[in-house]
Order: structure tokens, then sequence, then C-alpha cells
């Protein structure tokens, strides 16, 4: 029964041989590589549907809703975008199984915006010795900028290590007599902040009296806020995710801690973490940003944001309008639409690397205003701008211009 | 899916499928036929390029890896009735170690099965120690414990500068030996391949034997095994020890498959899933190991599939998420085959002959 099986198997796969190989006779307009022909398209994506982070999973999500839209629309210069999704779990194992999948069996144009440091990189050496685009990945650290030695992968969004930067000097020019207490998720995304802030900091690095972290699993992060105000410290840099971030607000207003307070990017969500800490108890916090906040009753009338909410409504009824990730992977969804688009007919693996690095002054929906997307051959980070921001009455005022840590 | 009382399950396999080792000696011939395809199929490549492509070899690869995971486990939960929900930990300790004697000696991988033997067999046994006054539902515990420590103690500091902290480390592939004309994938696949018939083969030698005999007597009744003169503390650690050897080997095999290392790789699911093959496969059964590896890759390879066929095939409003179509696969498979899938089909068999 085997045989027959295998035999069929052989014969099914000599037709579809046949087919292509019919279709490869046709004229076609373009020059192409795996994964893109005159119809279509192939983009792939693994993404924490299962496990631990799941959370996160929104973002594909959010990312086939835009292309299902994109593809209402007419497509990319005529072609549909087929995205391919696939769970990795947020296992690195997983994440090289499924993107051997995609590259190997579903033979996709380029891989984009896989999630998590530790996935992305089990499967960046891969990438680079298939020679296939691995573009725009959802991860703030600081390694996808080096063409030298990956000329394949490009991340996306502003780094932690650059925000950090950023952080430590806005820290030293403003507060006087700095003494600063550090709150830290103990993990990479936790010392990638950290280090940057320290590099910031510079000689001033002494300015430091207290450093805690806890880890994810820990159920508060009252007991950390206590010491920290015990040491003294009359700067605060909050680096945590939001749960923690919205505790470690409303625990220092509980106990009459009044530092001047940095809070990482990663929470500066309104109905995540500023709500949640009470409004009164998060005046005056600074914070950095490059997207706008759905929370944030300030971009109502912004037009990106209307489209954004239609598309919500039409293309994407499941999603929660508050997820900021949504955002995120409705920006970085067009973010990849543009760079497709001006490859215009030449979707070769090459060509498509070579417009990602040609990305000049690109606007991106949802950015916030005066941030830009722009790449060269030498600079693999896209977005490296961040605005400051101050939580006034129930939303973020941004203040000063666009800061930026060129090439970090 | 029942862990409460995997102890029983064995014996009762053990009772429905009796001594799967004797049955495998009476019969020896398919053994060879299965070996015998396992290495051609890479051959077939040149054949059928889509067919056997070199992801579905890969994929073969981690079915292995996983079989001798499972193997690891069933020695000593179906052979010796010690329970473990922490295997995934000997899993991460054989990847680790190989992975830092790899990255920081630039020890040639094929070096490295019998020091990671060593080394979990070390901790295995150590491990085994004061799980001696545990029994039964206090053992899964503080395996269960082990297995969440484990990727907590890869972060430690101290331990950073060796493990790589959160970032891992970074390996090269094997390539062919002697300049073998054969892809990266393809010798990955014999290498498994290799490895695993070897240990297979050890842990049926051993099966057969005295000691085999001696571990299942601890498992059936304790007291009676030691009132027969079996030094049971002594089979219990060592059972431990190699059993923990076993499942290092094959996390060292899945680090060089791979080609990376990371605590997140070693979430407290892969002792689950582990389990799961276990049960699935076959307590206290050889074919049921390697079926178990072949499921727990399987299933998590192609449950997403599945639901999204149910989804938008068929046509179900239900949102099916990849697990929990794993979870109602593992109920029924429970129901239909309570002794696994070999015992399912030894039974099948059987009603079939008569």
């Amino acid at each position: 029964m085997s045989v027959t099986r295998r035999g069929f198997v052989g014969g099914a796969s000599a037709a579809t041989a046949l087919l292509s190989g019919s279709g490869m006779a046709l004229a076609q307009k373009g020059k192409y590589d795996d994964g893109a022909t005159d119809a279509e398209i192939k983009v792939g994506h693994t993404g924490p549907y299962s496990g631990p982070a799941s959370a996160y999973g929104v973002i594909g999500k959010a990312i086939d809703a835009y292309f299902k839209m994109v593809n209402d629309k007419g497509g990319i210069n005529g072609r549909k975008v087929k995205f391919v999704t696939l769970d990795d779990a947020y296992s690195p194992p997983k994440a090289v199984e499924a993107t051997r999948q995609l590259v190997e069996q579903e033979k996709i144009l380029c891989l984009f915006n896989t999630l998590g440091t530790a996935n992305n990189t089990a499967i960046q050496k891969y990438m680079n010795q298939k020679k296939v685009p691995h573009l725009f990945l959802a991860t703030g650290a600081s390694k996808w900028g080096k063409p030298k030695d990956f000329p394949w992968t490009m991340g996306w969004q502003p780094d932690y290590h650059t925000e950090g930067v950023i952080f430590a000097k806005h820290l030293l020019a403003n507060v006087k007599d700095a003494k600063i207490g550090v709150l830290m998720q103990n993990d990479d995304y936790g010392k990638d902040y950290y280090e940057g802030f320290r590099e910031g900091l510079g000689k001033d690095v002494g300015k430091i009296v207290k450093h805690v972290s806890y880890e994810v699993t820990d159920p508060t992060v009252d007991s950390q806020i206590i010491q920290l105000k015990d040491s003294g410290a009359n700067a605060f840099f909050n680096i945590a995710t939001p749960k923690f971030a919205a505790q470690a607000i409303r625990k220092a207003a509980d106990i009459g801690w009044k530092p001047v307070h940095y809070l990482n990017n990663v929470s500066a969500s309104v109905a995540a973490v500023m709500k949640p800490a009470g409004f009164d108890n998060g005046q005056d916090i600074i914070t950095a940003q490059y997207l706008k906040d759905p929370t944030d009753k300030q971009w109502d009338n912004a037009e990106d944001m209307k489209a954004w909410r239609e598309w919500m409504a039409k293309y994407h009824p499941s999603g929660n309008p508050g997820d900021a990730f949504n955002i995120y992977g409705y920006a970085v969804a067009a973010t990849m639409h543009k760079t497709l688009e001006q490859c215009g007919n030449e979707l070769t693996r090459a060509n498509l690397m070579k417009q990602a690095a040609n990305l000049k002054k690109v606007a991106i929906p949802l950015l916030l205003p005066g941030i830009t997307v722009n790449t060269s051959a030498t600079d693999y980070y896209p977005i490296q701008s961040v605005r400051l921001q101050r939580f006034k009455g129930e939303t973020w005022e941004l203040f000063g211009d666009v800061m930026s840590n060129e090439s970090a | 899916m029942s862990t409460a009382n995997p102890a029983d399950a064995a014996t009762a396999s053990a009772a429905a499928v009796p001594a799967s080792p004797a049955a495998l000696g009476a019969d020896r011939r398919w053994v060879w036929i299965v070996v015998a395809i396992a290495a051609l199929l890479p051959l077939l490549q040149f054949v059928m390029p889509n067919v056997i492509s070199d992801y579905r070899l890969f994929l073969m690869s981690t079915m292995m890896i996983a079989a001798i995971a499972v193997l690891g486990l069933n020695l000593l939960t179906g052979f010796n009735g010690q329970i473990s929900l922490g295997h995934g930990a000997f899993y991460a300790v054989g990847a680790y170690t190989a992975a830092i004697l790899m990255d920081k000696l630039d020890l040639p991988y094929w070096t490295l099965l019998p020091i990671v033997a060593a080394v979990c067999f070390v901790v295995g046994f150590l491990f085994g120690l004061p799980a001696l006054r545990l029994e039964g539902h206090y053992l899964a515990l503080a395996t269960f414990a082990l297995a969440l420590a484990v990727p907590q103690m890869l972060k430690y500091k101290w331990l950073e500068g060796l493990t790589g902290g959160v970032q891992g480390i970074v390996l090269l592939k094997p390539e062919a030996p002697f300049g073998l004309p054969l892809s990266e994938d393809q010798w990955l696949y014999y290498y498994c391949l290799i490895v695993t018939v070897l240990l297979f083969w050890g842990a049926w030698n051993m099966l057969r034997g005295r000691s085999g005999r001696a571990m299942m007597a601890i498992r059936d009744h304790h007291m009676a095994a030691d009132t027969m003169g079996i030094d049971t503390a002594r089979y219990k650690t060592v059972t431990f020890g190699i059993s923990a050897a076993y499942t290092g080997i094959a996390g060292a095999l899945s680090a060089s498959a791979i080609a990376f290392v990371a605590p997140d790789s070693f979430g407290f699911f892969l002792s689950i899933s582990l389990l799961i093959g276990l049960v699935v496969g076959g307590v206290a059964s050889l074919p049921g190991s390697i079926i178990g590896g072949i499921f727990t890759v399987l299933v998590q390879n192609s449950a997403q599939a599945l639901s999204n066929f149910v989804k938008n095939d068929i046509g179900l409003p239900y949102d099916l998420s990849p697990y929990s179509v794993y979870g109602i696969l593992l109920l029924v498979l429970m129901y239909v085959m309570p002794t696994g899938i070999a015992g399912g089909v030894v039974l099948a068999w059987r009603r079939l002959r008569r």
C-alpha cells in the first residue's frame, strides 16, 4: 500500500512540476525569484499564537488583516499578497522549523516581522545563508542592523539601546544633582535598555544610586519600589512591561515618592498603563514614543488614525481597538507595503533587499509627526527617532524635537 | 490527559502488551526493515527532490531526536515506574553542555555525545538520590520544580559567561565528514539515525537482561523486588542517571540540529510534550517511544494547519488554537487507545489475526 501511495505522491508532484513549467513558458511582465509571480507575492511570518508570549500574536493577525485590505484594493502593482503566518510558540527550535517550512516548502519571497530576540537570533544565520530577505523584525534589540555581517537581516523599530541613551541625555540635561534609581525586568529587553542608559550617562554613570530588578513571574514590584525610595533617588528610570509599569507608578504615588519619572516606550500605553495606574499618579511622567497611541484622544482627528479605525472595523473586527499592537502591525505592514511597491516589477530577493535599504524619508501612517523611515546600504535601522512626551491630564503631550541617535 | 497515575498505566500496558522487548525478540525482522528504509530514505532525494526535501529530512531528524528523549523518559517512567515531569531539564543540560563545549572549547560535535552522556548521567544520578525518598506525585512535583528552575538558572549571572544568558549561544551546523557528498540535512539525518539506532539497541539489550528485569520488577512491586534481593535504591538512582543521559543526548543532538540554544527553548512545555509523547506512543514500549517522538513533532507541526483547515475548509466558526487541536487529539487517542499507539496497534493486530 505504501508503494502505491508513494507512486501517487510522485505522480502528483510531477504534475505540479509540469504545470509550473508551462507557467514559465508564458510571457512574464517582471523578474522574479521564488515566491513572486505576475499574480502573487508570498510573504512569510512566524509569531507566537500560543505559549507564554501569545499576547504578541495580535501583531500577526493585524498584519494579515492589513494585507487583506491591500488585496481588496487591487494588491501591490497588480499582485496580491499572500501572507503565510505560522505559530512559533515563542520557542527558538519551533521558529527554526517554521522558518524552514516557509522558505523551503512554501517558497516565500521574504520573511517579515518575525517576533522575539531569541527566535530571530536562531534563524538569522540560516536566512543569510539562504539569501532570503529577513525584514523588519519585531524586536527592539540593537543587533539587527549589521549589513556587513548579515546583509539579509533588517530590524524596524527604534531599538531599546538607543532609547536608553536618549533618556540618559535628557536626564543629565534636565535634572540637577541627579540620583537615579532604576527598575529593570531581568531579561534581554531590560538589559538592552539598561546598557543603553548607562552608555548615555557616560562618566556620570555613578549617579545611578540604586538598581533593582524583577522577574516576569513576580506578582508585584512593590518591594522594589520601596527600596528605590529608600535609596534617596530623585530620578527614576522605569524599564518594565505594562503590568509592572502600572504597579510601579501606583506604588510610588502611594508611598509618596515623587522622582522625575522616565517610563520606557514599551509601557507608554494610556489604556494599559496610565489608566490602571491612575491618571493622578502618572502626571508629568516622561516617555519616548514613535507610534500614535490608539487610546490617546489627541489623535482622534488625525487622518491616518481615522483610516486605521475604519480598517479595524472592516478588516479586523475581532481586534481590540485599544491595543497598541494593532497600531504596530498596521504600521510595520505599511512599511513592507511601501518596500514591495518600490520594487516595481523586479521582485527578486536581491532587489527587495536593495529597496529595503533605500527607503528615503518614507512617511508611514501612524508614526508620530516628524518621524519617517530612513535606510541606506549602510544604515539598516529603519526608525531611529523618537519623540519625548509628558503625561498631562489624561493624555501624552509631545514636547521638544524629534530625537535621534544615529547608528547606535 | 491523565497523568494521575502513569505507574498504573505502565502496568496496564505491560499486561496488555506482554513485555514489548520480548515481543521484539520474537519477530525482529521488521526492525531491520524499518532501519533499512530509514537509511535509504535520503538517497531517494536524488530521485524525488520534491517529496524528500531537505526540510522533510530535517523534520525527520527532529522526530528521531524526540524519539530518543521519549525513550529516556520511558526508561524511567515506563520501565522503572518513577514519574518525571521535568525531563526537559535534562534535555536542556544536554543541549547546553554540548553548546558550551562546542562554543568555548571548539570540540568537534561528534566527540560530544559521550561527554554529554556522562554529564547528564551524573546530574540525573545526583537528582535520583533525593528522589529515592519521594514516591509518585511527590517525585512528579520535585521534577516539575527542576523543569521550572533550569531555564532560570541558565540566565543566572554567574553562569552568563558560559551560557550566554538570555541571548543563548549560536552554533555551527555539523558538516558531513570524510568529504562525503551529503548536504547538511542529509548528514544530520544520518547522524541522528546512527545515534538513534545505537541508543535503542543499547536500551533493548539492557531491558532484556538482568538489569532490565530488575527495573521492571521494582516498577511492578517495589517491596517484592526488595525481598528478592534487588538493590532497589541503586537501581532506581542508576536508572535515573541513564534516563537523564538518554534525554541529554537528545538535547545535544537538538543543539546541533537547531544550531542555537537559549533558555526559551527549554520551557516547561518541553517536559510536558515529552510526557505526552510517552503516553501517546506507549508506556514501557520501545517502538512506542519512536511513535511518541514522531507524534510530538508531527502534531506540533501540523496542529496549526489542522486548525486552519477546520476554520477555512470545513467552515466551522471556531477559532481553534493549535494547542486545543493538540488537546482534542490527545483526548481522543486516550479514549480509543488507552495503552498508547504501540499498544493499540498490537491489540488491533491480534484481533485481526484471531
